[in-house]
């Protein structure tokens, strides 16, 4: 028998799945992106996979060949249905182990048997028809195809048929009468209601009301029922002989291959269904160019939380893009309250998150830094217990970061010192500053003091923009510009086609 | 069966009476001019001589009447049918009685299907099939008794229909099925095995012995049985022999539930259709009293222009004056237009309303009030009259009356009829003249056939001008010492309406 390792890893080494969620997760929404993503799915335990970002390029490459796959709208739906069917072969398994009566369990072990014969055999032959480019799709296609083909997937499933075929054409007769019950076997009486309905047939006048109870009939068994059951394999000894032998024979049907790939799969299908809503909204994703060059970029960029937070809504999403060239290393956003200086901010760690798993990324076209650690530093509620003022806090998490930070991390500090003098912050926000550049570290920094926006050559300053019609109404566009304090002004003269861009193509050479 | 007593080949489905409570919905959607036609026409007047305080045949008789036929097929089928009603009332009244009776027998008795559960449904059904089967049979013998003295299609039909389904024979077969659906001596089910080898598809069996001893012919017989007698004292299992016997008599349960259900359509469907007839019988014996006379109209096609009539009164003035009312004479054969000028307070309203309620009652197959009355069918009927100031002020009045106008454009189509009562006179002559002359000129145009009453006179004689062959303008008559006739001649319109005859009186 073949072996297959991983549809998420090319190498055999497997990447150990990390239960807790990364302590960026709050600050950059991410958990409520994850949270949604793994929404309804629960029992595939789907969130350590995204919890574990890869540190290899090949194995980021290897699975942006299986989303690219899956974005097959068959493919995609053939393996949703396969996975529907395992869902099943859970339940029915679960069930069973439940269960009081003999051939009751066994009657569900049975059925489970069935729908697992049916779902690796519609797998197989659902990827056999697919046009698969992925290394990771192609190599599980050829372990399928052998396993259906084996001796023991063979007997499994001509075993489970015939014995099923036995017991679905039992058909027997229940006489029931005050307190007492008989069983024996039908003997071709009519059914009496298609009687009672002949008879009155001739006043049929319109469509009448529908007096069928609904019978809920849950999947259990009483004891008259599993009597009645035993009085029928009395009647039908050797068939559910048969069934005594399968259950035998095949106590553990399930391979396990197969079902380590029915677990991870979800984690690109899970992620896909999350994407398609948000695709709808007229928001691209792209698969983006991830690795060692510091030079990043994304166009058209979004908060993936924001973006699902307002799916429902008659409210756009704004998008927006940052480009980094060499030298460049940090964003200073800077510019009116309200404008979308944080979502961008978020939006550029989210991005390099859900790259780093291997998932494309909202935005037309973009190139990522494969980092080794994210780390944020948002404002946070004074919090009593650790006994300390917000400034000395923020200082302590502050510090408690550059202990650990190396230049190959991503930083995102959204409004430090806020709470302080103004020229206090300046001050410490200088110091900071100073030493995120000595580190050479991606860094996007959020303020409200445009003195930090022009520091070096190292950093871009990035403003959030307002309406030239309506200084007061945001649009929550960050704009690469230089932060003077005068948005307003600048937007009037965007009304006039008078910024520097503007005069620029508006002067021909 | 079918009731087919208002159609030939349809139901009439004019109102709802599933509560219990017999609230009545209109389920037919009526012509949008109805709340018009029933202001304007006086409708409720009518309605209420043929209902007889009863408010089923109020309903009834309201949508029969707004829900115009337009073929002359029908129209005749019906009048056939009210010809025979009106010559043996009382069969009539004593069929009616019939669904009246079974009404009355599901609330005295509280019968109904109201459970849930499949034994509930099949004992309340079986209840009212028992009750349904003793009035069936009352239906049948009226039938045996007078099939013979009915002469319409209609009748002839329904009688046979009854004489036929509902013969002895299939009575029999009812009653073995009636007292075998009690299940004296136990079910009979089948079953197969279903997922997780569990019990499936129940299925409720008549034993292949057809008697009551089936039961004794199956305990008897060779083949393998096994049987299980509970302990006393096992509620629960006696409780899950209960659902597994629901289990198997929930589709018979259904049949029998539905079926009483067709039979209590039927029921109302008669009740329905013969509560038209019974409206018409109400008022042909109310209009009897007056000794005012009806008439069976001819109906002529819809593309043809026929108005000839004699004695044609305003069968709701009659109504409400509780007194023989004066009557029309007019041969508007081949005329498209009729102009009405004259006489304030000279009858020219009345005679627009008895146009309007003679179309009305001849296309629901009445008769209507008249000597004789012949005319063309209409595609559909609107009234636009003059209306009191909009006590909204969201509007002007004259802006009122073409907002209706609009909104009848909006709903005509060729062959149709409008009835105008001094419109567009919320203005000055001159404007309302040219507009309203603009308005009927297209009317004619895509052959809307239009009465006029109106005091302008610039409007009226700018059509007497041009004289138009399908035209003709009727006055009201006004003798020259002043008094009234209330009837209407033909003749050129007249300058002034003897506004100044009422002044003179009032002020006089």
């Amino acid at each position: 028998m073949m072996i297959f390792h991983s549809i998420l890893f090319d190498k055999d080494v497997i990447q150990k799945e990390t239960a807790e969620q990364p302590a960026f997760f709050t600050d950059l929404n991410l958990d409520q992106v994850i949270d949604a993503i793994t929404a309804g799915k629960p029992e595939y335990n789907l969130k350590p996979f995204f919890h574990t970002p890869l540190r290899d390029v090949g194995t980021i490459q290897y699975r942006h060949e299986i989303m690219r796959d899956l974005e097959d709208a068959t493919l995609m739906e053939h393996i949703k249905i396969f996975a529907e069917k395992m869902i099943i072969v859970r339940r029915y398994l679960g069930l069973a182990g439940k269960l009081d009566y003999h051939y009751h369990e066994e009657g569900w072990f049975l059925e489970a048997a069935l729908v697992y014969c049916e779902a690796v055999t519609g797998l197989a032959q659902d990827l056999d028809a697919a046009d698969l480019k992925s290394r990771g799709l192609i190599a599980f296609r050829e372990y399928v195809k052998n396993y259906v083909h084996s001796h023991s997937f063979h007997t499994l499933l001509t075993e489970t048929k015939k014995v099923k075929a036995g017991l679905s054409s039992v058909k027997y007769s229940v006489i029931i009468q005050i307190g007492r019950f008989s069983v024996r076997a039908y003997e071709g009486e009519t059914d009496y209601s298609v009687e009672v309905e002949k008879t009155f047939e001739k006043f049929k006048q319109g469509a009448v009301k529908d007096y069928q109870a609904k019978l809920y009939k849950g999947s259990g068994m009483n004891h008259i029922e599993a009597q009645i059951l035993e009085f029928v394999a009395r009647l039908y000894p050797e068939r559910f002989a048969a069934l005594d032998q399968f259950c035998a024979n095949h106590r553990q049907f399930v391979n396990e291959t197969i079902r380590v790939f029915d677990r991870e799969i979800q984690f690109y299908v899970s992620y896909l269904e999350f994407i398609t809503d948000i695709e709808l909204k007229g928001l691209a994703f792209c698969y983006p160019q991830v690795g060692e060059s510091r030079e990043v970029y994304d166009y058209d960029g979004f908060d993936i939380a924001l973006a699902h937070s307002l799916l429902n809504t008659e409210k756009p999403v704004i998008c927006n893009d940052f480009v980094l060239k060499e030298p460049e290393r940090i964003i200073v956003v800077s510019g009116p309250n309200q404008g979308g200086k944080t979502t961008f901010a978020r939006t550029f760690g989210q991005l390099h998150y859900l790259a780093s798993l291997g998932l494309p990324v909202p935005g037309r076209e973009a190139r990522l830094f494969l980092f080794d650690q994210i780390f944020t530093h948002f404002e946070r509620e004074e919090d009593i217990s650790n006994l300390r003022g917000k400034l000395e806090d923020d200082l302590f998490r502050i510090h408690s970061i550059f202990t650990r930070v190396t230049s190959n991390s991503i930083l995102i500090l959204n409004e430090i010192f806020a709470s302080t003098t103004l020229k206090d912050a300046v001050f410490l926000s200088k110091e900071i500053m100073a030493k995120v550049m000595e580190l050479d570290v991606l860094c996007v920094c959020v303020t409200f003091m445009d003195e930090l926006s022009a520091f070096s050559e190292k950093t871009i300053s990035m403003v959030s923009t307002v309406l030239p019609e309506n200084p007061a109404m945001r649009t929550f566009k960050i704009i690469r510009r230089p932060a003077d304090g005068l948005a307003y002004a600048l937007s009037l003269a965007e009304k006039h086609r008078l910024t520097y861009e503007q005069i620029k193509e508006r002067i021909q050479s | 069966m079918k009731v087919f007593l208002m159609y030939p080949d349809r139901d009439f489905e004019p109102v709802q009476k599933s509560s219990p409570e017999q609230r009545l919905v209109p389920r037919q959607k009526l012509p949008g001019s109805e709340p018009a036609l029933i202001q304007d026409l006086e409708l409720n007047t009518l309605l209420n001589a043929m209902a007889l305080k009863d408010e089923f045949l109020f309903e009834v008789a309201k949508q029969a009447i707004l829900s115009s036929l337009d073929s002359q097929e029908i129209i005749r089928y019906r009048q056939a049918i009210l010809k025979d009603c009106l010559k043996h009332p009382d069969i009539i009244r004593e069929i009616y009685r019939i669904p009246i009776q079974s009404a009355e027998n599901k609330h005295n008795h509280w019968m109904g299907i109201f459970s849930t559960n499949p034994s509930g449904v099949l004992s309340g059904a079986r209840e009212m099939l028992e009750m349904f089967v003793g009035l069936l049979k009352t239906l049948k013998k009226l039938a045996d008794d007078h099939a013979g003295e009915f002469e319409s299609q209609g009748f002839r039909r329904f009688f046979a229909m009854i004489q036929q389904e509902l013969d002895d024979e299939y009575f029999a077969v009812v009653e073995r099925h009636l007292k075998q659906l009690k299940f004296n001596s136990g079910v009979l089910l089948s079953a197969e095995l279903g997922a997780g080898n569990e019990g499936a598809n129940y299925v409720l069996r008549k034993p292949n012995f057809n008697n009551q001893s089936w039961i004794k012919r199956i305990f008897a017989s060779k083949s393998p049985m096994y049987s299980y007698t509970l302990d006393p004292r096992d509620d629960g299992g006696a409780r899950v022999l209960g659902d597994l016997r629901d289990r198997g008599l929930n589709s018979v349960a259904n049949a029998v539930a539905q079926s009483a259900d067709h039979i209590d359509s039927f029921l109302n469907a008669l009740q329905s259709e013969l509560a038209f007839y019974m409206g018409c019988i109400n008022l042909s014996e109310g209009l009897a009293q007056l000794g005012e006379p009806i008439a069976f109209p001819e109906v002529a096609p819809a593309g043809k222009r026929r108005h000839s009539f004699t004695g044609l009164y305003d069968v709701c003035l009659a109504l409400t004056m509780k007194q023989k009312v004066v009557g029309n004479d007019v041969n508007a054969n081949d005329k498209s237009l009729v102009i009405i000028t004259g006489a304030n307070q000279g009858g020219k309203s009345t005679f627009l309303r008895s146009i309007g309620l003679a179309q009305l009652m001849m296309q629901c197959g009445m008769f209507v009030p008249a000597k004789s009355f012949h005319a063309n069918v209409c595609a559909s009927l609107f009234t636009h009259y003059k209306q009191e100031e909009d006590a909204t002020m969201t509007s002007g009045k004259f802006d009122e009356e073409l907002n209706r106008m609009s909104s009848i454009v909006d709903n005509l189509s060729p062959n149709s009829m409008v009835l105008f009562n001094e419109s567009f006179a919320a203005t000055n002559e001159r404007e309302g003249s040219e507009i309203a002359r603009q308005i009927v000129s297209a009317l004619l145009e895509k052959r809307v056939k239009v009465f006029f009453v109106t005091h302008q006179y610039e409007f009226a004689h700018s059509f007497y001008d041009k004289k138009m062959a399908h035209a003709i303008y009727l006055r009201a008559e006004r003798r020259d010492d002043g008094t009234r006739t209330f009837k209407l001649i033909e003749g050129e319109p007249l300058q002034t309406s003897y506004g100044k005859d009422l002044y003179d009186r009032i002020f006089g």
